[in-house]
């Protein structure tokens, strides 16, 4: 039977339903059923001190919590788990096996696995070392970041000293980094020791489009207007555009920068080169794709201009935004390819300021694993004419 | 037995509740920029006169605020700026006490020269409020014990910009007021402080706002004046309801403050307000007053800017009148701090300008601290605290 009691926290008083438990699944549970808006926070609240009171040996079952969570609930976890490890630290009652068996477990999410390896760190320094060994290829994010991290320091150490061992070492490496900071490392230093490579690709970008526009955007009120890419993609269709020009599907290609350059001109799709420059316009662009399996994917642009995404017709992006600045991996959609063909449809608008930094109107966008790894894919888009005007 | 401890657990709550002078948030108690310490250094360097010199594991332009002996400031670190830090470090010997960590739920896309950590923290003396330009709303006690969290890209999913968000939230009796004006869903909303829990909440036009809420005293009350880029707008902090607004053209950065029943707003034309029970009067409008990205200070009866461009301006209150200008070197970012008598105006790159705070222009002091520093500067425990990208600094014996 749930009790009751008044909860003093701050100087209010809050009535909750009482939280008790020797086993730290309800509390668990409680914890992660806060809602919107801090619904649920009080009882979450009083089950996180409760859950806290159990001590270190309830850390695997917390950090395993975190795994389904949603990410306002871990970080409820996470900040349980601090708690509890931190007094733990300072008693000298870390359990470090249970948490070094966590770290290993890659059936768990990426960041409680992180979360276990970083305290286990802080009671057992040598354990970074000896477990980031192994996590080259480890499937959290961050985890794997700082193994490729610890490989690139060494490789960064025979570069400068001309060791020619440094370009197998850049070579390995390329295989394993997934953080575009860290692949374009490589893919720098693996230039300067002359083995160029296509950095657009190897990042995903998708680099063929069938454009068409422009669509009217002035007064912003393209962006929530329903155009026919929106409603299906015929690339042999003409259409009316904006001011009553007739619109046909032409193909870009974007940009194949070298290694080097700024990682916002890989895969880049300028409308100002291809429709001339324009105020209050909007333009799609479209790419049918072929995976060989079905799989969660990441779809990840960047855009100084106001954006939406659909992934085979289902809106996974949108955002309304204008000239606020550009990068990479900028807006992230999620979404499923499908095994065969699937299709990605992008709208980009321009809006109707006049200033000169207001001028660009273009989109980047590779499609990702949940790491950032490129996805094998191949652009099926039918050839079409050019859509660069001459 | 009860009558015993009720009478513990209430003087408990008066020790907790931070001494008056304690910092609380965005530039110190009530945000005005202004200390009531005394005897504050007045010379320092990177090697003399520090009481304390610690590392601060990423970013953040807040500032730290400070209360009970102990001094909190958030920070961001890792790729992408990821991962959100709330410390706490003994006010008297920079000991590190606790750094609680969460992952960020909004977007960490910003202008380069700002980051995740750019609203300031604030502090009861019992618990600690950190909101993060990704949205994520924290409240953790002395100890480091989260009392509760909040998402607020969770429950409002389109808030966000791709410049980064700033405003930092401001403490009324136990509500805590945030304002989040971007691109997305903008809104003034009260938070319950117990709970976090949602006590009232008004949508805010859309569009880029740094601004964060200034608190104005009224008969006895303390209203929440909600600075957007054309209106200036109070609100009372229980009960959310709308009491007056005025429209104007208003800074996007600087914030205002207040004080003797006036309320200074930066803007195109900087411009006092006196508000009455339903309506403003505008007292005066001085385009000469110009702030950039520092906030206005009222003190000891005189009004203080600092531009962008080190551009230092004492007003009169009542006129608006221009008593001084004093031009220092440097870029500047953080609002100065009034106490003990002075004015504190510190660079971009570590150089304070100590200047009496007075109707003449008089240049005190200039120390040097060779760092990055954005965040204002704060006065607690007889020391003044900067924040700069790398690390946290007590002045002070």
């Amino acid at each position: 039977m749930a009790r009751w009691c008044v909860v003093a926290l701050g100087f209010g008083l809050t009535v909750v339903p009482a939280v008790r438990s020797a086993e730290p699944g309800p509390l668990l549970a409680t914890i992660k059923a806060v809602g919107r808006e801090g619904r649920g926070n009080a009882a979450a609240a009083q089950a996180w001190r409760e859950l806290v009171k159990h001590g270190p040996k309830v850390l695997p079952d917390v950090l395993a919590a975190m795994d389904d969570a949603s990410p306002a609930a871990a970080n409820w976890l996470r900040a349980a788990v601090e708690a509890i490890a931190d007094r733990a630290l300072a008693a000298k009652q870390l359990p470090a096996e249970s948490l070094e068996a966590f770290v290993k477990d890659t059936r768990h999410a990426g960041p409680p696995r992180r979360l276990a390896f970083e305290w286990l760190v802080k009671a057992e320094p040598t354990a970074r070392l000896r477990l980031l060994a192994g996590m080259l290829d480890d499937p959290g994010s961050e985890l794997r970041r700082e193994a490729v991290e610890l490989e690139l320091r060494k490789a960064e150490a025979l570069f400068v000293s001309k060791d020619a061992a440094a370009l197998p070492m850049y070579q390995k490496l390329l295989g394993h980094a997934r953080d575009y900071d860290q692949v374009q490392l490589i893919a720098g230093r693996l230039d300067k020791l002359g083995h160029p490579m296509d950095l657009t690709a190897h990042l995903g970008f998708i680099t063929r489009w069938a454009v068409i526009g422009p669509f009217d955007n002035r007064q912003g009120r393209g962006f929530h207007t329903v155009y026919p890419p929106e409603r299906g993609i015929d690339l042999h269709a003409e259409y009316e555009g904006k001011d009553g020009a007739k619109l046909r599907w032409g193909e870009a290609t974007a940009e194949t920068p070298t290694a080097t350059a700024d990682l916002k001109r890989h895969g880049r799709v300028d409308f100002n080169d291809i429709v001339g420059e324009q105020k209050g316009a909007t333009m799609y662009a479209f790419a049918a794709v072929v995976s060989h399996s079905e799989r969660p994917v990441e779809v990840r642009v960047g855009s100084n201009n106001a954006v939406r995404f659909w992934l085979n017709g289902r809106e996974i992006f949108f955002r309304e935004e204008y000239h606020h600045g550009v990068q990479i991996d900028q807006h992230v959609g999620k979404g499923t390819l499908k095994a065969g063909r699937n299709e990605i449809l992008i709208k980009v608008c321009q809006n109707e300021q006049t200033e000169d930094w207001a001028r660009q109107w273009s989109f980047q966008l590779r499609v990702c694993d949940a790491l950032g790894g490129a996805v094998p894919l191949t652009v099926v888009t039918p050839k079409l004419p050019p859509a660069k005007r001459s | 037995m009860r009558l015993l401890s009720l009478t513990v657990a209430l003087v408990l709550a008066v020790a907790l509740r931070g001494a008056a002078d304690d910092s609380m948030q965005f530039r110190g108690p009530r945000g005005l920029g202004v200390s009531t310490e005394k005897d504050l250094p007045v010379e320092w360097s990177d090697t003399v006169g520090l009481r304390w010199k610690a590392a601060l594991p990423g970013r953040g332009l807040s500032n730290p605020v400070i209360a009970q002996g102990r001094v909190y400031v958030t920070a961001c670190s890792g790729f992408e700026q990821r991962r959100l830090h709330v410390l706490c470090f003994d006010v008297k010997t920079g000991k590190l006490l606790w750094d609680r960590q969460f992952a960020a739920t909004g977007t960490t896309v910003c202008h380069p020269k700002t980051n995740m950590a750019a609203p300031s923290p604030l502090t009861d003396g019992r618990s600690v409020v950190a909101l993060f330009a990704t949205g994520d709303l924290v409240c953790l006690d002395r100890d480091g014990d989260l009392v509760w969290y909040r998402s607020l890209v969770g429950d409002y999913p389109t808030v966000g910009n791709n410049v980064g968000m700033a405003s930092s939230p401001v403490l009324v009796g136990k509500t805590v007021v945030v304002c989040l004006e971007n691109v997305g869903e903008s809104f003034v909303a009260g938070i319950d402080l117990a709970t976090g829990e949602n006590r009232w909440r008004h949508e805010r036009p859309r569009g880029i706002n740094w601004v964060t809420p200034v608190l104005f005293d009224r008969d006895g009350r303390t209203q929440v004046v909600v600075q957007g880029p054309r209106d200036l707008t109070a609100f009372d902090p229980v009960s959310g309801k709308r009491l007056w607004s005025t429209e104007g053209s208003f800074a996007t950065m600087a914030s205002a403050t207040a004080g003797d029943g006036m309320i200074f707003a930066p803007g195109g034309k900087f411009t006092a307000y006196r508000p009455d029970k339903d309506t403003v009067q505008l007292l005066w409008q001085n385009p000469k007053l110009a702030t950039g990205y520092c906030s206005p200070v009222y003190y000891q009866g005189l009004v203080y800017t600092v531009s962008a461009a080190g551009v230092v301006n004492c007003a009169e209150p009542g006129t608006g009148k221009v008593l001084w200008t004093e031009r220092l070197d440097g870029n500047y970012a953080a609002s100065p701090l009034a106490a003990d008598g002075k004015l504190y105006v510190l660079s971009e790159k570590g150089l304070t300008t100590v200047l009496q705070a007075s109707g003449e222009a008089k240049v005190l002091a200039t120390n040097q601290i060779d760092d990055t520093f954005l965040a204002s500067p704060v006065a607690a425990d007889g020391a003044i605290f900067l924040r700069s990208d790398k690390f946290l600094y007590c002045i002070g014996r």
